[in-house]
């Protein structure tokens, strides 16, 4: 935390991206959070992954719900729109706002504490329904806001900062995520942006429900010996299953890959997901070997990170709905109102 | 690369880069924080400890500090115009609103320690080493051929630039120390002058010969053919009050400037600056060229005098050469002739000011002081010394025509050589600089400096109304800031004395700072060679000439590698550093002048 804003001086090589934007643009106001929260890296990594793409801020819409994770809409993208909910409420919010507008981007920011515990049902339902948007659960664990408590995704036998274990089961929102139908699950940690961002920014390419679960240490309640969210176990934990670049549909692939080494995942507007294999045979297109994998591996105590699973055939829930293509505020009286001679024609057709 | 060691003094005061520029070492931003805090006094005295003569310096000091200041880099590509902090023209404000600071100065004990110093030339460079030396109970004599101790900054430096009273009273403070200084008293022998049995002697007379121009019709027309700086010192003097009204400066360097300025005040009312070289590599400073243009005074490029034009032993004017700039293959400049016909500017008089050179008609070659074949003596670059044991060169004198800054460091340097050789310590083994670094952290978010960064742009020295100021040779053309002004100023400095030090021990790579840092100064990365790893952090650092912070290994096996380049210094990363890994610590260093704690051995022995 800081009192003073950051300086607008910026690095005198900072490159425009192909809408004029340097990365400094995509910046909000300073964070309020803990000096070393993780929460600030998934800002950080927001705010590259969006100048990367070349994004528009106005045509972005952040929401979240409560809690010290749903603050930081307000520290990255300043230029765009925001929703700070009800608590737990951010799923709905999201929902209704991309039926009313298909055409923004959707970024939901949640915590464990939002979106495990009080808005859990929330999430779940956005999941399965299959809400175009990049969902994104800052997970520290514990109630930073109230003082460390433990939160729903909490390891079972992890302490508390005064050496209270954890006896509660674990929610385990990946698992949940893939039994509910999502079609692009990853999990990164704020810690290593080389792997989050390339996951943001195909998770904000994937058409359909995109859940990316990031660790994020809370520096203030959960970094101590014990803890299975701070930055030293995590680091000590981590399994990468693979490494991604993110290929744009609009850029020339340049990268050479050794053969075997890279699965290629197309996604249906043409961008390229190129996997860089780590754990040998993992194939994120099968669910079901995912889901076993991921029980293994969670067994066996190990934080497994990556694009755990890509289906690159996903609809979202406008597809389901069979929703009109254009935004709501875009339609005319004369499409609202299609005038008496077409009512008559339904009311024709149902006698 | 192998981790920084920051204890080594160099690299810290590498970035203050305006006090590592400064040739006398000026702690730069410590009196720019004085300024801002109104203490102007204690500011003075910062710099007068440091260079001297803050008054005159803060009006004619060529600056090396300020295309040095990091501000101008960081300003780059982030508004209109980078500029560097006006430091020069703070040190003013510090000298004309200190209070009285006489109290403040040394005075030469009572009992002397019984050596003789003879000081020749009342310049910069020998009033800096009687500054440096009376205090300490030398008995310092200062030789001067005027009557009136200064030196060039009395006799070229014209008045609408620096008011005699400034010169008197930054002279005065050295006199007044105790230096018997013999106005009038031109050295006319070295030779004799050793035979009176001083423990040293310092050359310090300048460069006081302006180079001539031996071109055809320069004997017929010279009545109206002046050597500039010549001619300077009599204005100076009063001994010469009226020009023509058409005047022709030769020359590109800050002496013609002054000529030209001074000729348009004098009765020249066609005034020009005409110079072979083209505009852009005139050795005049910047801010001197504009200032003369800014006064109406054209400066033409590209010409070569060729011939006084005279009728009746009276100059008519210059016949000019044109030529243009063409490098060769190994990207030497040459000047070629364009074959245009050659330019004839009409005039009623010449400045010459094409350079200086030096001249010692009065050091015999027997009394053992070597000569090289340029004429200037065979001086130690380190320890000032000349061939001849006793004798020491400084400023101008030493090694060619440079600025009062140059001289006041030289001076410094020949003072400690001079107090180590009487003190019987070998002369080569130089003093170690004094070095602090403190934290400045005052509480969670407090620092005891203003860490926020000022967005604004370099301030302007407001000017008089220049139809007084060219009217009357003596009124001063610059204001100087006002105190509001001076305030804005100095919040633009970076305080990049305040260092970002880091302790690897303690950070969890957390990426706060990588976040926080508006600059994208730090990256956690792979350890790698120097040249590549500057290719590869987050912005790639290609000013060579700016350090790398690098750490020893973190917990992951990377390293924590810091672009000193464009950091501004605004803490965020201290501030946002959960475990303080990052501090911001103070670091102040300061030249060890001539005296104890220049010398090795113990003052007082055990009793």
């Amino acid at each position: 935390m800081t009192y003073l804003a950051k300086p607008k001086l910026h690095h005198p090589a900072l490159a425009k991206n192909k809408v004029g934007y340097i990365r400094r643009d995509y910046e909000g106001t300073v964070s309020t959070l803990c000096a070393g929260c993780g929460h600030d890296s998934i800002s950080a990594a927001i705010i590259q992954a969006c100048w990367e793409l070349d994004i528009e801020p106005h045509r972005v819409a952040k929401l979240s719900g409560i809690g010290c994770s749903s603050k930081t809409p307000t520290y990255f993208l300043g230029n765009s729109h925001g929703f700070n909910s009800v608590h737990g409420r951010m799923p709905s919010v999201l929902t209704g706002a991309n039926l009313a507008n298909r055409d923004l981007l959707y970024l939901g920011v949640s915590g464990d504490g939002d979106s495990a515990s009080i808005g859990l049902g929330q999430f779940a339902h956005s999941i399965r329904r299959g809400v175009n948007m990049v969902y994104i659960v800052e997970n520290n664990g514990v109630y930073g806001l109230t003082k460390g408590q433990f939160s729903a995704t909490a390891d079972k036998g992890s302490k508390s900062k005064r050496g209270v274990a954890n006896s509660d089961e674990p929610l385990d929102m990946i698992g949940m995520a893939l039994l509910l139908g999502a079609t692009f699950v990853g999990r990164s940690f704020s810690g290593d942006k080389a792997q989050l961002v390339p996951m943001i920014k195909a998770a904000i390419e994937h058409k359909g429900a995109a859940f990316i679960d990031v660790i994020s240490p809370c520096v203030a309640f959960n970094n101590h010996a014990g803890s299975t969210k701070s930055y030293d176990y995590v680091r000590h934990h981590n399994e990468a299953v693979n490494r991604l670049d993110f290929i744009d549909a609009r850029d020339e692939i340049t990268t050479d890959y050794a053969p075997g080494e890279v699965v290629s995942v197309t996604q249906h507007d043409g961008s390229v997901l190129r996997l860089r294999k780590l754990a040998a045979d993992y194939d994120p297109t099968d669910r079901i070997k995912v889901m076993h994998y991921l029980q293994q591996r969670s067994a066996a105590g190990e934080v497994v990170t990556g694009l755990l699973y890509i289906n690159p055939e996903s609809s979202d829930l406008h597809e389901h709905l069979d929703t009109v293509e254009a935004p709501l505020n875009q339609l005319e009286a004369s499409e609202l109102c299609p005038g008496s001679v077409a009512l008559e024609r339904i009311n024709a057709s149902l006698r | 690369m192998k981790p920084t060691d920051i204890q080594q003094p160099d690299y810290f005061h590498k970035v203050v880069d305006c006090q590592w520029a400064c040739p006398a070492h000026t702690p730069v931003p410590e009196y720019i924080r004085l300024i801002a805090a109104g203490r102007y006094g204690d500011a003075y005295m910062v710099n007068w400890e440091s260079n001297v003569f803050p008054g005159i310096l803060g009006r004619t000091c060529d600056r090396p500090c300020e295309p040095a200041c990091r501000r101008g880099r960081v300003e780059e590509n982030n508004g209109d115009k980078p500029e560097p902090v006006a430091i020069c023209r703070l040190k003013r404000v510090a000298a004309d609103n200190k209070e009285d600071i006489r109290n403040r100065l040394p005075k030469a004990p009572k009992q002397k320690n019984g050596k003789r110093i003879a000081l020749i030339g009342a310049g910069p460079a020998s009033l800096t080493v009687a500054r440096d030396l009376a205090p300490l109970g030398y008995q310092v004599t200062l030789f001067d051929g005027d009557s009136r101790a200064g030196g060039m900054i009395r006799t070229q430096i014209p008045r609408f630039r620096l008011p005699e009273s400034v010169i008197d009273e930054e002279t005065g403070y050295i006199i007044d120390i105790g230096v018997d200084f013999r106005g009038g008293q031109r050295i006319d022998s070295l030779k004799a002058l050793l035979t009176e049995d001083y423990d040293a002697v310092f050359v310090g007379s300048g460069a006081p010969r302006g180079r001539d121009l031996d071109i055809p019709g320069r004997k017929e027309a010279a009545a109206h053919i002046h050597i500039g700086i010549d001619w300077l010192s009599s204005v100076s003097f009063g001994h010469i009050d009226r020009i023509g009204k058409r005047v022709i400066v030769l020359g590109g360097g800050n002496t013609a400037m002054d000529c030209c300025r001074s000729a348009r005040r004098l009765g020249g009312e066609d005034v020009k600056v005409i110079v072979r070289s083209g505009y852009e590599e005139m050795k005049a400073s910047s801010w001197e060229k504009e200032d003369s243009v800014h006064e109406g005074i054209p400066i033409l490029n590209y010409l070569v005098p060729k011939e006084f034009t005279h009728l009746d032993g009276k100059l008519t004017g210059v016949v000019f050469e044109k030529v243009k700039a063409v490098h060769d293959e190994k990207g030497r400049r040459k000047l070629v002739p364009t074959g245009e016909p050659d330019e004839l500017h009409k005039c009623d008089a010449v400045l010459v000011a094409i350079g200086q050179e030096n001249a010692f008609p009065w050091i015999e070659h027997d009394i053992g002081i070597e000569f090289d074949t340029w004429g200037m003596p065979v001086v130690d670059k380190i320890t000032f010394r000349s061939t001849h044991p006793k004798v020491f060169f400084g400023g101008d004198a030493a090694f060619g025509p440079k600025n009062i800054i140059w001289a006041v460091a030289h001076g410094h340097d020949a003072a400690i050589s001079i107090d180590k050789l009487l003190n019987g310590e070998d002369i080569s083994d130089r003093p170690a600089p004094m070095t602090r670094i403190r934290s400045q952290k005052m509480g969670i978010h407090e620092w005891s400096f203003d860490n926020q960064i000022s967005p604004e742009q370099r301030y302007k020295v407001p000017w008089k109304d220049s139809k007084i100021t060219l009217k009357d040779i003596k009124v001063e053309v610059e204001l100087g800031f006002d105190p509001n002004t001076a305030y804005a100023e100095a919040q633009r400095c970076l305080n990049c004395d305040v260092q970002t030090v880091f302790t690897d021990k303690l950070c969890i790579e957390c990426d706060a700072c990588v976040d926080i840092c508006p600059m994208d100064c730090i990256s956690f990365t792979l350890n790698g060679e120097e040249t590549e790893l500057r290719g590869r952090l987050n912005a790639p650092a290609l000013n060579l000439e700016q350090d790398i912070y690098v750490s020893g290994p973190l917990k992951t096996g990377r390293i924590m590698a810091k672009d000193e380049d464009v950091c501004l210094h605004c803490s965020l990363c201290a501030e946002r550093c959960p475990t303080s890994a990052w501090d911001m610590q103070k670091f102040l260093l300061e030249m060890t002048h001539a005296g104890p704690g220049c010398r090795n051995k113990p003052q007082r022995k055990a009793a």
